[in-house]
């Protein structure tokens, strides 16, 4: 369970998060969307104990985010693999900063790649890989660590069309597989619609709606009319914010 | 012919056939003993190397090593030091922009009278020549680390050891490789100045005293030495390229492309 309370956040006197409030219930997903600006990676960033908020807290099951929280797995839109690790040396990287044995990397890690069709890549480099195989290596290296809060950030943005949704069904197929609750920050309508439980519209650094997304969970339904009306709604409140 | 011609294709000895064609064109323009003709040159090279020039050789390799390792071992700390910490970066930043255009050379009388006529004063005087491009090598390795990289790595909960070891060394390692290369060109330049003075050994002096006997073949025997010497630190840096930075060499052309 996720409660962000009167959440603050100042870029050099510039207030980018002004006075947010939000819960999210643990084990579901919530999408986060809004225009480039609006401050929805500063809030991801705060989730995850990379900035501390000028004002207001973050709990997370109750507890107040001061850090970073070795529960808590990030994967950003530049997939943040490192350029001289193999794919195998990216995905253990969380596990070794947790000083597990090797045995259990060895296993976990094979496990994941596995699991996410990455094992036969396990030694290229990722300037080796596609844009999408080095997300699903992002995601491998994050599954590892065993996380209860998976956080998105533009995850996709980079990606070409099929590759996007392949890897938002993906993402989908984690969410029911792991105990985690997933936050994921878009720009993109289509798939806040797909991966989000709840979507939340945000404008100027603050919450301007909140929409229940009744078609959440149906891998189907983006050949489906209510797929089409549920982002139409998200487009209408979008603009409604002004921020369309 | 296969073989000569698979030999024509690697690009050292491509090189090496280059100079040897241009030597041989200055050496009949010329004319002259002032400039020997190769095979002269290589000859005397052979009977040199058995005769003393190796031991020159030697001494010139361990001023140019020690001084190139401490200069690393100087250099890359304070270089991460300035990449790291804004407050070093303020502290040490103007100083190294003030000492760095000095030309040092000028400096030898005086870490000769400080350090004495030995080694050490030679060892320094490169040290303190090469320092400032390790230094900077490194701070700006640092700089260049993309942002999302060390949010990444924070992300992962590495600690500030795990940081080091993951993110910032292998980061600067190809930078500090590159600028390794121009060190030891620069190193091999102000060492036959140095080795000019109160010394009897090393191969700057023993060009310089074939030329002072002008005995040409053995000056320029000295220098083929000083080339080689140069083309085996080169290969040497080149091979640790190639083994301590793999992803560097990969060609982005080839990427997978599709999911």
């Amino acid at each position: 369970m996720i409660d962000i309370e009167g959440l603050y956040f100042n870029y050099d006197n510039e207030a980018v998060l002004k006075g947010l409030d939000l819960h999210i219930d643990a084990r579901s997903t919530c999408a986060i969307i809004g225009p480039s600006g609006c401050g929805k990676t500063t809030l991801l960033y705060c989730l995850a104990g990379l900035l501390k908020p000028s004002g207001g807290r973050v709990l997370i099951n109750g507890e107040e985010v001061k850090g970073i929280r070795r529960k808590t797995g990030v994967i950003l839109q530049t997939n943040g693999l490192l350029p001289w690790k193999r794919a195998w040396g990216n995905t253990a990287l969380g596990m070794k900063a947790r000083g597990c044995d090797k045995a259990e990397i060895q296993k976990r890690v094979s496990d994941a790649l596995k699991e996410l069709d990455m094992l036969s890549h396990k030694d290229k480099f990722p300037a080796q890989l596609s844009g999408g195989q080095r997300q699903r290596v992002a995601i491998a290296r994050t599954l590892v660590t065993e996380p209860d809060l998976l956080l998105l950030d533009e995850a996709t943005a980079a990606l070409d069309a099929i590759t996007k949704e392949h890897l938002q069904n993906l993402l989908l197929r984690i969410y029911y597989q792991y105990p985690i609750t997933m936050v994921l920050v878009t720009h993109n309508i289509e798939e806040a619609v797909f991966l989000g439980q709840s979507i939340v519209i945000m404008g100027e650094g603050r919450i301007r709606h909140r929409i229940e997304n009744p078609c959440f969970g149906d891998k189907d339904i983006r050949s489906k009319p209510e797929f089409y009306s549920i982002c139409a709604e998200v487009r209408k409140r979008l603009a409604e914010g002004g921020v369309l | 012919m296969k073989a000569l011609l698979r030999l024509g294709s690697n690009r050292i000895i491509r090189g090496i056939l280059l100079v040897l064609a241009a030597w041989y064109g200055l050496h009949f323009a010329v004319d002259s003993n002032i400039v020997p003709s190769p095979h002269n040159t290589l000859v005397a090279l052979f009977k040199l190397v058995n005769s003393g020039l190796l031991l020159h050789m030697l001494y010139s390799l361990y001023r140019i090593t020690a001084a190139v390792s401490i200069a690393i071992l100087a250099g890359v700390p304070l270089g991460l030091w300035t990449g790291l910490s804004k407050r070093a970066d303020s502290i040490l930043s103007p100083v190294i922009y003030i000492l760095y255009p000095v030309p040092k050379a000028a400096m030898l009388p005086v870490l000769m009278l400080l350090l004495g006529l030995g080694d050490l004063s030679k060892i320094m005087l490169i040290i303190t020549i090469i320092v400032f491009q390790i230094l900077i090598a490194v701070r700006d390795g640092v700089r260049e680390i993309p942002g999302d990289l060390r949010m990444s790595v924070k992300s992962l909960g590495l600690s500030r050891g795990q940081t080091y070891i993951h993110l910032v060394l292998p980061a600067i390692l190809p930078k500090l490789i590159s600028a390794l290369r121009t060190c030891v060109g620069i190193s091999f330049s102000i060492l036959f100045f140095a080795e000019n003075f109160a010394t009897s050994y090393g191969i700057g002096y023993f060009i310089m005293n074939s030329w002072t006997m002008v005995n040409y073949t053995d000056m320029f025997a000295g220098i083929t030495a000083l080339s080689l010497m140069g083309i085996v630190l080169f290969l040497l840096i080149d091979k640790a390229e190639h083994k301590l930075c793999p992803w560097v060499f990969l060609n982005e052309s080839k990427q997978v492309t599709g999911y």
